[in-house]
């Protein structure tokens, strides 16, 4: 039987979305590259990796992103600190020990905060929890690194919550009837067995949360008091590689040695992020297994 | 000493309280501070009308309008291009080198920080394809960001459709498009359905990719053609409650409250969605 | 009707899913018109066998072959697909029918093969429910949800969908083993009749069926065909010891 023209236009379409899948990495890539290294035409990239000045309207302009990469750093850690328990924590709730009802209940409302728009969160930094953490401990602004770990934390626990807990769910039941069978209770069991056997899952879940952490743009540049500098502690303001590229791109002359910064810092960002993806994509390949 | 059983009393107490205060607790207030004041200064004409006096005053009609816009716009590029490349991965792909490079590309795409795909946008449709700064360039860019959600929820659905009615649709004699056009499509459709409309949603309130693509500080009109910049919700309060000096604040809680509403009910039609499905569902 | 052309036939065909050999060097037979039962234990390569005669193996990404199969004296790797499994078709162990309706379920196949015109897929339904004898059991309810048909309504529907796209072999593989023992006979009594029109491969876990049932027994046993002659000889007086094991209920 001959195959109709129409079947054979549509199967061509569905081979050559997958095909666009691939390209739109690439692209992304090439695109960022080609403009990130028109940046080391004039300026070396030795100072641009390791340079401790971002000054990028100064005469002559400086590009060092170690300011950033501390930023981003502090932010982070300071983010990864506070979620990490209390996502697992939350997920082990979840998992084990809330009732069927409350696990419903409790998952929706994961999944509500996972569809608060950054911003919103950003305003609440600013309205709110910048101006609370400023007066409960005594700082000279609420504008900081801190309170961008803690807002970033919390919008990292949908990750971490329900990756961790598909981890916990996904443990093969003989496992806990075996524990039982032993006579461990619940909690030993949950502690002892569940925890371990679920932690190539976790890891993934802790993983994508760092990359959703880093790549966060507007909360960190409406809440962390946008300065440049290398922050002696988490308490000061900073700035993340991610708020320096949304923050500046709007002035930045299109072909400019600032333009082509930026796009270098983007490249950056698309590099880190590529390999915290890889990382936690092979342990949930692991996880699965 | 403790017993065992005492442990697992308090280690569960503990694990509930730290669930209840430190997760349930901080959402519910969250939504309630937004909802609670910007539902105070809601108006009519707030929704009706456009930004008056330096955004001081007046409505947000326009950034209401360029969010949708920018829905619909994302909506068009994305739905198609995700469902054809998961039906390709599900239905064709055969176990291979090139399958692998797309599903690793999915996973990556799906890993990019939000900014680098507004700096993919600005050199790639705003500079390279002379788009400028526009409804289509912000869409594209934003069509892209939301591909991998839409590819996995699609895979998703589709995976859900059992092997069986391949089987028989195959045995009958229908290639491989009839059997996902007539037997596979139409099960996954409702599943398909739902996730988009999630992603999407992400898609309504992202800020950082449209920075560079397509949003406009103030513009207050409507937009005539895909070529034309417009405000966004997410934009516009980041703009009005960082870059505008004695902005009344009820009318950034309002803009907060609109786009949060606009999410939220993305969100519930597409749970509304899910359960009307499970119901007719009869396999 | 022995010194028929065979319609079907391989010669040393070997299946392999991985690295794991299924069938080993299979040499068969099939005549027109004539029930063919296959018996054997579990994992002996009958299902295999049966799927490999249109392909529906291939939709195992694992799974290889060799050898060649015959159909019409013509080599199946020259067939397409589509055109293949519509003259040689299936109908699987548990009934699977469609979630749509009775009519539905049987217009799938014509209408799938291109024929449009609503009177001739009316046509092509009618006869094909009455030659699988369900007609009088559904022609009142033709949009009725398939899937709230009996066990063996479904499977007689799925024999039915099956003729619809006029097939010339049709294999079952365990087509009753789900099946209470009155739709059991409904379903044999169905195939006994299509026998003047259709070449029938039986796979069956439960050898009294193939003794009821077909014309000619092979035995399959661990991927390779031990004996295969016709049905009276094979359960009266099997020439292989292993034969005589498994219809006398020693193993299996």
């Amino acid at each position: 039987m001959r195959r109709k023209l129409s079947e054979i236009f549509i199967e061509g379409c569905i081979r050559l979305s997958g095909v666009l899948c691939i390209s739109f990495v690439v692209l992304i890539f090439l695109f960022l590259l080609k403009d990130a290294l028109a940046l080391f035409g004039g300026y070396s990239a030795g100072k641009f990796l390791f340079g401790s000045q971002w000054l990028p309207v100064s005469e002559p302009p400086h590009f060092g992103i170690v300011p950033l990469v501390i930023g981003s750093l502090y932010v982070t850690l300071g983010a990864i600190l506070i979620c990490v328990p209390i996502g697992v924590g939350a997920a082990m709730f979840i998992a084990e020990v809330a009732p069927q009802s409350l696990k419903t209940i409790l998952k929706s409302l994961v999944e509500i905060l996972a569809a608060i728009p950054s911003v919103v969160l950003g305003f609440i930094g600013i309205v709110w929890l910048g101006p609370f953490l400023k007066t409960t401990l005594g700082l000279s602004t609420g504008m900081c690194g801190l309170t961008g770990s803690l807002l970033l934390a919390f919008m990292a626990l949908p990750t971490i919550i329900s990756i961790s807990e598909d981890a916990l769910a996904g443990v093969p039941k003989a496992y806990r009837e075996a524990a039982f069978g032993l006579g461990a209770t619940r909690w030993q069991t949950l502690w002892r067995i569940l925890l371990p056997a679920a932690s190539s899952g976790i890891i993934a879940g802790v993983m994508l949360g760092i990359g959703r952490v880093i790549g966060e743009t507007m909360v960190v540049m409406m809440v962390t008091g946008n300065a440049p500098v290398i922050p002696a502690s988490i308490l000061q303001p900073l700035r993340t590689l991610t708020a320096t590229v949304a923050s500046e791109m709007g002035e930045a002359v299109s072909g400019s040695e600032h333009y082509f910064a930026l796009f270098a810092v983007g490249l950056i960002l698309f590099i880190i992020t590529f390999l915290i993806n890889l990382v936690a994509d092979m342990s949930l390949r692991k996880a699965r297994r | 000493m403790m017993t065992a059983k005492t442990t697992q009393k308090i280690a569960f107490v503990l694990l509930g309280l730290g669930t209840l205060l430190l997760v349930v607790v901080p959402i519910l207030l969250t939504i309630l501070y937004i909802l609670v004041n910007g539902g105070s200064a809601m108006t009519w004409e707030f929704l009706s009308q456009p930004p008056r006096n330096g955004m001081k005053e007046g409505g947000i009609l326009p950034a209401i309008v360029g969010t949708v816009v920018l829905i619909l716009g994302t909506m068009l590029f994305a739905l198609p291009l995700g469902i054809l490349s998961a039906v390709y991965l599900v239905e064709y792909a055969k176990d291979n080198f090139f399958t692998r490079l797309i599903k690793l590309s999915v996973v990556n795409l799906s890993g990019i920080p939000s900014i680098v795909y507004g700096l993919f946008g600005l050199t790639l449709f705003v500079g390279f394809c002379r788009f400028g700064t526009s409804i289509l360039s912000g869409a594209l860019t934003l069509a892209i960001m939301s591909l991998p959600v839409v590819i996995t929820a699609t895979k998703e659905a589709l995976e859900s459709v059992p092997q069986a009615f391949r089987e028989v649709s195959f045995s009958l004699g229908a290639t491989r498009w009839q059997t996902v056009r007539y037997c596979v499509l139409p099960y996954a459709i409702p599943g398909i359905l739902t996730g988009t409309v999630l992603s999407l949603s992400r898609a309504a309130g992202e800020t950082a990719p449209i920075l560079f693509t397509v949003a406009a500080f103030y513009l207050p009109r409507l937009p005539h053609s895909v070529y034309d910049q417009v405000m966004a919700l997410p934009y516009h309060l980041y703009v009005i409650s960082t870059q505008v000096p004695n902005m009344p604040l009820k009318l950034s809680f309002a803009t907060g409250f609109v786009l949060i509403a606009i999410v939220f009910l993305m969100n519930i039609a597409s749970v509304f969605l899910r359960a009307h499905y499970r119901k007719k569902k009869t396999w | 009707m022995v010194n028929a052309e065979p319609i079907l036939k391989t010669e040393n065909l070997q299946c392999f899913y991985g690295s794991q050999r299924v069938i080993h060097d299979l040499n068969i037979e099939v005549l027109p018109n004539e029930i063919l039962g296959v018996i054997g234990p579990a994992n002996s390569g009958k299902t295999t066998f049966l799927r490999a005669l249109n392909r529906l193996n291939a939709l195992n990404p694992s799974y290889r072959q060799s050898g060649t199969i015959t159909f019409e004296g013509q080599d199946l790797r020259k067939i397409p697909d589509n055109l293949l499994r519509k003259k040689i078709g299936s109908i699987f162990a548990l009934p699977q029918v469609l979630p749509i309706s009775i009519y539905q379920n049987i217009a799938y196949g014509p209408k799938v093969h291109g024929v449009a015109s609503k009177s001739k897929v009316d046509q092509i339904v009618e006869e094909s429910l009455q030659k699988a004898y369900l007609w009088d059991e559904v022609k009142d309810r033709l949009d009725l949800q398939a899937n709230r048909l009996s066990g063996g309504q479904q499977q007689r529907l799925c024999i039915a969908r099956t003729l619809a796209v006029e097939p010339e072999v049709i294999l079952y593989d365990e087509p009753c083993s789900g099946l209470d023992p009155i739709s059991t006979a409904k379903v044999e009594d169905a195939m006994q009749k299509l026998k003047e029109h259709y070449t029938q491969i039986l796979v069956t876990n439960n050898t009294k069926q193939a003794a009821r049932v077909s014309d000619r027994t092979a035995f399959f046993l661990m991927g390779e065909l031990v004996e295969m002659t016709d049905t009276n000889t094979l359960f009266t007086s099997p020439r292989d010891s292993r034969t005589n094991d498994y219809i006398t209920g020693r193993f299996g």
